[in-house]
Formats: structure tokens, sequence, C-alpha cells
């Protein structure tokens, strides 16, 4: 049992008392079924449309295609047999189709207004008037959900506070470093003298200690240009296991620490263990042959 | 009048501080709706989300992100440490430039920047150490991806990126590498060059073209110098720019797991 708001029962209370001529008072007593229902006389009269028969339609139309044009108007309001006969068959479909189409709903209409009944009336089945002036909508979304809904935070201040505290904690630790540790600078350049070992920057230097075992086609190009860029750049197309929880998906996981694993040897070895001539020396023995750690290494 | 703490009068006046400036039309000239350092700014929901909306900077970012992309311990806010790098990079690259000729003269210019210029030491310093952590950083951003596979559907195109930019890290560190001019630049390129070289079929052209000759020589330096400054930061931040733009239009950070 739904609870008409007042304003709305007052609002359809004046309404109905303006459309029947009676007091608004009468009317709102009316509505709360408190007296009888005014009966109202004059009921709006329904006229009966003449549909055209088909016949009449299907008669070869002389042509008057301004008149045509005009006759579906009249036809709506009220249709006047003796109108058709005057314009004989107009335009073949035209006429007929929105005479068909408009035909149920004034015919409908009256048939509303005189049963009142209960049983139309949903919200309120003591109320024995029309509804006609008050309409409850049930309330709908007007978009349709489609997905699960994410919890989400506002990006101020919750994600931008921390990324700028990292950021200030990374310049923070970087001037630090730098303030502390020289970068290297050896003597000028001399294509004539060969350092020993010559090494290349770190992060090449897991390829370069491939490359003393390996042939150089493979360990110089095939490794960093197939495993490096083409099978990297693959691993989604391959791995196609929609999971991404790491107890779903523990051979992908294996294959990839496995890689690093390997890498981060190589170049683990690659810096601090390897001297001249490439050969095995230990740091703590042999010191490191390293120039680009050469402020960290005589760091007092 | 109630003694106040230390606290207590340090955010009344920074709420007080300013009013009349922070009001003027000049000011709201500069700081857009939603700006904090606009006058009458409040923490509502409203102004929260005009804070990233109205922000040519901010707005990298999406106005609501996922909560559980919030917590440092889910990114290690790597991908963001690799972009503010690039930046202290670029600035501080642009500032070496002013001291820098890539020609017989760089050594000289190197030593000249270390010692008798201000503050020449430390930038060199970040330069370089903000390189080599750039590279540690990228890497250990593709492994956090990795990971938490967040490279999966429909994420898959924006990893292939991302592997191009982590080449692209390395290309900008390894021409950077020369620069200095020094015995350690010159033939820690001279390896690199020689590994380029054994590339089947072009191996010896390759070669050829990255050292503009047989071995490094100025020339090569002239063509690092280029590579290093304008070339790759030009192509890397186009794809860095894809690379940001797919994160948010994939739907954003990946996960919870």
């Amino acid at each position: 049992m739904v609870d008409i708001p007042e304003h709305l029962l007052l609002r359809s209370a004046e309404a109905r008392a303006k459309a029947l001529g009676i007091s608004v008072e009468q009317a709102l007593a009316e509505m709360k079924g408190e007296s009888n229902p005014t009966v109202v006389a004059e009921e709006p009269e329904v006229v009966e449309i003449a549909i055209p028969e088909p016949v009449e339609a299907e008669a070869p139309a002389p042509v008057e295609t301004p008149a045509a044009e005009e006759t579906p108007a009249p036809a709506k309001e009220e249709a006047p047999a003796p109108a058709k006969a005057e314009t004989p068959a107009p335009a073949k479909e035209e006429a007929p189709a929105p005479a068909k189409a408009e035909t149920p709903a004034p015919a409908k209409a009256p048939a509303e207004a005189k049963t009142d009944t209960p049983e139309e009336v949903d919200f309120a089945p003591e109320v024995k008037v029309t509804q006609r002036l008050l309409t409850v909508v049930k309330a709908k979304p007007i978009q349709k959900a489609s997905g699960e809904p994410v919890d989400k935070v506002n990006t101020w201040p919750h994600l931008m506070l921390p990324e700028f505290i990292s950021l200030m904690a990374m310049m923070a630790f970087l001037i630090l470093l730098s303030a502390i540790l020289n970068a290297p600078l050896l003597e000028e350049a001399n294509p004539n003298i060969t350092p020993n070992p010559a090494k290349a920057p770190w992060y090449f230097l897991g390829l370069q200690e491939a490359l003393s075992y390996w042939d150089p086609q493979i360990a110089g190009v095939m490794i960093p240009l197939v495993i490096g860029l083409i099978g990297f750049a693959a691993i989604p197309y391959i791995d196609r296991n929609p999971e991404n929880h790491p107890s779903k998906r523990k051979y992908a996981i294996m294959m990839f620490t496995f890689f690093l694993a390997g890498a981060g040897t190589l170049t683990i070895i690659g810096v601090l263990f390897r001297g001249p001539g490439w050969n095995w020396t230990y740091p703590w023995i042999d010191g490191i042959w390293f120039d680009d750690l050469l402020d960290w290494i005589y760091f007092e | 009048m109630a003694k106040l703490t230390l606290r207590e009068r340090f955010k009344q006046g920074a709420a007080g501080s300013g009013d009349s400036l922070r009001g003027s039309k000049f000011a709201s000239s500069i700081f857009r709706p939603g700006s904090p350092f606009r006058k009458g700014y409040s923490d509502s929901p409203r102004n929260r989300s005009y804070v990233v909306m109205n922000n040519v900077l901010y707005h990298l970012h999406p106005v609501k992100v996922k909560r559980h992309g919030v917590r440092l311990s889910y990114t290690l806010c790597l991908g963001g440490m690799s972009f503010f790098l690039f930046i202290v990079l670029t600035i501080t690259g642009i500032w070496l430039m002013f001291y820098f000729r890539p020609t017989e003269m760089a050594y000289a210019d190197i030593q000249a920047l270390q010692t008798s210029v201000a503050f020449g030491s430390l930038v060199r310093n970040m330069h370089r150490w903000g390189a080599h952590l750039m590279v540690l950083v990228v890497f250990l951003h593709m492994s956090r991806v990795f990971y938490h596979g967040a490279y999966k559907a429909p994420r898959e195109f924006n990893w292939v990126i991302g592997v191009i930019l982590l080449f692209l890290t390395l290309f900008l560190s390894f021409t950077g590498y020369l620069l200095p001019w020094d015995q350690l630049a010159i033939w820690a390129v001279t390896v690199g060059g020689n590994m380029a070289s054994y590339t089947p079929v072009f191996g010896a052209q390759i070669k050829f073209g990255l050292f503009a000759g047989l071995e490094a020589t100025t020339a090569t330096l002239l063509r690092f110098y280029v590579l290093h400054v304008l070339f790759f930061p030009f192509i890397i931040v186009i794809f860095m720019a894809i690379h940001f733009w797919r994160v948010r239009k994939d739907g954003g950070i990946s996960g919870p797991l």
C-alpha cells in the first residue's frame, strides 16, 4: 500500500475538481473514499470512427495529390463518413492506415474512465475514483550497470600523495648518492691503449659474459634479439592463461624467474668476477675490475 | 587568546595567509577551479575531482583509481619512478649540454665541468647515477608487471610498448656512455659495438653505421651525441605517451591479484 504524498493528492484533487466543475474539498473527499464519486453526465462523446472499407480503398484513385495529403487529418478527428464520400478514395494506403492506428486509443479511453474498479488502482484500493490524473511510475535506473562495481578512491589525494612522497624520496636518494659518489672519469680516450679487461656498461655485461662461453652469433645476436626483444615482446601472446594470481601461473613465473636469475648471475659474474684476460677473479682477493664502480671501490 | 600548539598555529596561518592575494582576479586567472592554491578551496569530492581534471600535468591520471592500486606495495611506484627519473635526466642533461662539445674538446669540457663549474660535478653525478638507476628501475618495473600478470588481456600491446621502452632506455644509456670521452667510455662502447657486429649478414654495416667508421672516433662521438640528446629522447617520448595513454584506455592498473 503506497502512501500518496499529501501535495500530490491535493494537486490531483484540484485537477479533478477543475475537470468536473466541483469543489476541491469535494474532490479530495472523493479521492479519500469519504464520499461517493460524482457521476459525470457529460462524458466526452465517443465518436465511432467509420473505418473505410477495403473495397473503397482499393478503388483506383483519380489522383489528386493535395487532397490526398489533407485527408488523413480530418480522418483522425472524427472521420465523418460524408467527408469520405466527397473525396472519393484518397491515396490508396495512406488514409486507412492512420485511421486504423488511431481507432483503438479513443475507443479504450471511455472504457477506462467508466470502470474505476479497485483492481486497476493498485496503490490505493479503497479509493474509488479515477486515477487518470496521477500516475505512480516505478523507479528504475536510467542506466544499465554492466559489470561489477569497482572499489575506487579519488586520485587526489590517495594516489598523488604517495606518488609525490616516493618521487621526493627518490630525488633525495639520488642527490645524496651524487653528493657522496663521483661518476668515474679516467684518462682521455686513446684508441691505441686497450685496457685489460675492456668491459661494456653493466647492463651488457651479462651478454659479454655469455659471449665468453658461446659463439658470438648465438650469444651476441640470438640472445639479445630473439630472446630479449622478440621473445619478451611476445610473452602476452604466448602465455594465454588468463589467470593472474601467482598460484595459478606457476610455470610462467618459474620461467621468468629462471631467466632473471640467469641474467642476474651472468651480470654479477661479468661485473665482479672477471679480471684481466676475462679470467676468473675474486673481488675480495684480486679487487674489482670494473671502472664504473671506481669511486665505490675507493670510497672512504 | 588561548595558547595554540605549533601545529594549530601553522594550520591557521596557512589557511588565512595571502587570502587577499589568492582571492585576486589575477590569482584566480592562474589557478583553475579545484586548485588547492585557489582561495576558498575546500576538501570535497567535487574539488578532489577538479584537482585532477583541471590540471594539465595531473590529467595523466584519471579522477578515480582502484583502491588496491593505490597501495605502494602493489606497484612500488616503479613506473612513476621511471618517468620521474626520465624527467630528472632530461633536466640535468639539458644543463650539461651548456658545457659540453662533442668534439676533441669533450674530455676537456668534462674536466672543466667537474672543476670550475658551480655544481658541475653534482649535476654530472646525478645524470650518471640517475641513468643507471633508470635502467634498473625500468627493469624492475617490467619484472613487477610480469609477476602481477599485468600483461594479460587487454594489456598485451602495452607490454610490447613497454619492452620497446626498455630497449630505448638501454640505447639512451649506451649512447650516453661514450660522451665523457675517457678510456672507460670509448672501450665500453667499442665492446658494445663489437657485439653488434656479430649480427648475421649486416653485422659489419651496423657497426660501421653506429661508429661512423671502423672504430670509435670523434665522428662516433658526434653521432652518439645526436642520438643521445635528440633522436632517442624524441622516440622514447612518443612511446611513453602511447604507454601512458594505453594504461588508461586498458582500464587503469591491473589486478587485484
